[in-house]
């Protein structure tokens, strides 16, 4: 009589937990995780161009040793942190993104200092680089947005009721955002 | 009493929710692949150039859409694009192989900008220099004479070709670079000589009817037409949108693509 009463427990609470929003829970971090490899992904391949870049702008602008040191240190930097989406909280983000942003602004820094090389400019293969950079930047741009969306999803669903009850249940924890560049928010013009 | 503040209560809170997404145009209805809400281009032009894409779509499921706008809203071109490219989902889901084409014409003393945008499942076939040279070569030249519509409809020829496979980008980017791009003509046309002369050999000498009999310019002509996929890629570019045209019913609807930043663009 006492496992029958059990067994009636299981099939009534059974549904109730499969519609009390677990699997959409899985569902949503999962897709946080999918993302994630997605940023990955861009932040790789832009490291991925530095190399050549160096060592185009390096034939036309050897004087820039600093600069160009500076944008390979930074490379350095940015690649030695490698986050997998399980250990993803606000801290290791955090350092994730100031290493990203270390490079970008040697980047930055030395497309000003291209400015003053004209043959350098001129170059096609330069200009394709250059070409590659900024869609990789966008790349990155459009990827981190659709990281922050997957994060909003999921973490407005875990803290609303009565699924937050569920949520503190099993553990289901909010997910880090990524947080917006300083100055990003507008994008750089040349002005002429 | 209580029924109005309730009602109150829902207007503040759903308002903004509502306007979050009012930056960009909603989705066209019903569905075209040309909207031209800066109104540049004249409409013979747009209906034909709609009925080309319509017919590509068709063809080979890829979506090219085409937006014209006075005013990017504070955005910056290619974050406006993919934005909206995104929520229209140019291409088909899964493929992700749409492609937008964003316009801003120049008006008074605002630059004028464009951005192709391609979805993910399109970059490998436009890489982003190949998408820059299109925007510098084939579309800006023709926008500073305000000639918008032919500039899009190179730039689409373009990108056509360049999805449907008939010449890559490789082959592209040689023909738009500064050097070599004579050079590689005059070695397709050596390479075809080469070919030509070693076929007609052959043919002498297994004494086959076709070569026996046919004059010489007949096999030329038989031996052009073999070679179709090679020629293509020297061939003109702006002239690719031939068999396009009279076809019946309209654009189905966009598929759900999405866009990863792929793409890039240009202004003057």
């Amino acid at each position: 009589m006492r496992y029958l009463k059990l067994i009636v427990l299981a099939v009534i609470t059974f549904p109730l937990l499969t519609s009390c929003g677990y699997n959409r829970m899985v569902e949503l971090e999962e897709s946080i995780d999918a993302q994630w490899s997605q940023v990955e992904n861009v932040y790789q391949r832009r490291a991925d161009l530095i190399p050549n870049l160096v060592n185009t702008v390096k034939g036309y602008a050897s004087h820039e040793q600093e600069t160009l040191q500076a944008v390979i240190e930074a490379r350095s930097k940015a690649t030695s942190i490698n986050l997998s989406a399980g250990e993803l909280n606000e801290q290791t983000l955090k350092n994730f993104q100031q290493a990203q942003e270390g490079l970008s602004s040697a980047i930055s820094r030395l497309m000003v200092v291209v400015e003053r090389y004209p043959d350098l400019k001129a170059n096609q293969n330069f200009l394709d680089l250059q070409a590659q950079l900024e869609g990789t930047e966008n790349r990155i741009a459009v990827e981190r947005r659709k990281f922050n969306e997957a994060t909003r999803a999921y973490n407005t669903y875990i803290r609303k009721f009565p699924k937050n009850i569920i949520a503190g249940i099993f553990n289901f924890e909010p997910r880090p955002y990524f947080e917006a560049d300083e100055g990003a928010s507008k994008a750089p013009e040349v002005q002429f | 009493m209580i029924r109005l503040y309730s009602i109150l209560l829902v207007v503040l809170f759903l308002g903004p929710v509502a306007s979050s997404g009012q930056d960009f145009p909603e989705r066209p209805q019903p569905p075209r692949l040309i909207n031209d809400f800066a109104d540049v281009l004249d409409s013979r032009a747009e209906n034909l150039l709609e009925q080309e894409l319509v017919a590509f779509a068709r063809q080979t499921s890829t979506q090219i859409a085409v937006v014209t706008i006075s005013d990017l809203e504070g955005y910056d071109k290619a974050d406006y694009a993919f934005q909206l490219a995104e929520k229209w989902g140019i291409g088909q889901k899964g493929k992700d192989n749409g492609v937008l084409i964003l316009v801003q014409p120049k008006i008074g003393n605002k630059r004028g900008q464009a951005f192709i945008a391609t979805g993910y499942g399109l970059e490998g076939v436009v890489p982003d220099a190949v998408a820059r040279r299109i925007v510098d070569n084939e579309m800006i030249p023709r926008f500073k004479r305000n000639d918008y519509a032919g500039g899009i409809a190179a730039g689409v020829s373009v990108l056509m070709e360049l999805t449907r496979g008939e010449y890559t980008a490789e082959g592209y980017l040689k023909k738009t670079g500064s050097s070599g791009s004579m050079l590689g003509g005059i070695g397709i046309i050596v390479f075809f000589f080469i070919i030509l002369l070693t076929s007609l050999g052959r043919q002498r000498a297994r004494h086959s009817s076709i070569g026996h009999d046919l004059p010489f310019w007949v096999l030329l002509s038989m031996l052009g037409s073999g070679s179709r996929s090679q020629t293509g890629s020297w061939g003109s570019f702006s002239s690719g949108s031939g068999p396009f045209g009279g076809s019946g019913g309209g654009f189905g609807g966009f598929g759900g693509g999405s866009f990863g930043g792929g793409g890039a663009g240009g202004s003057w």
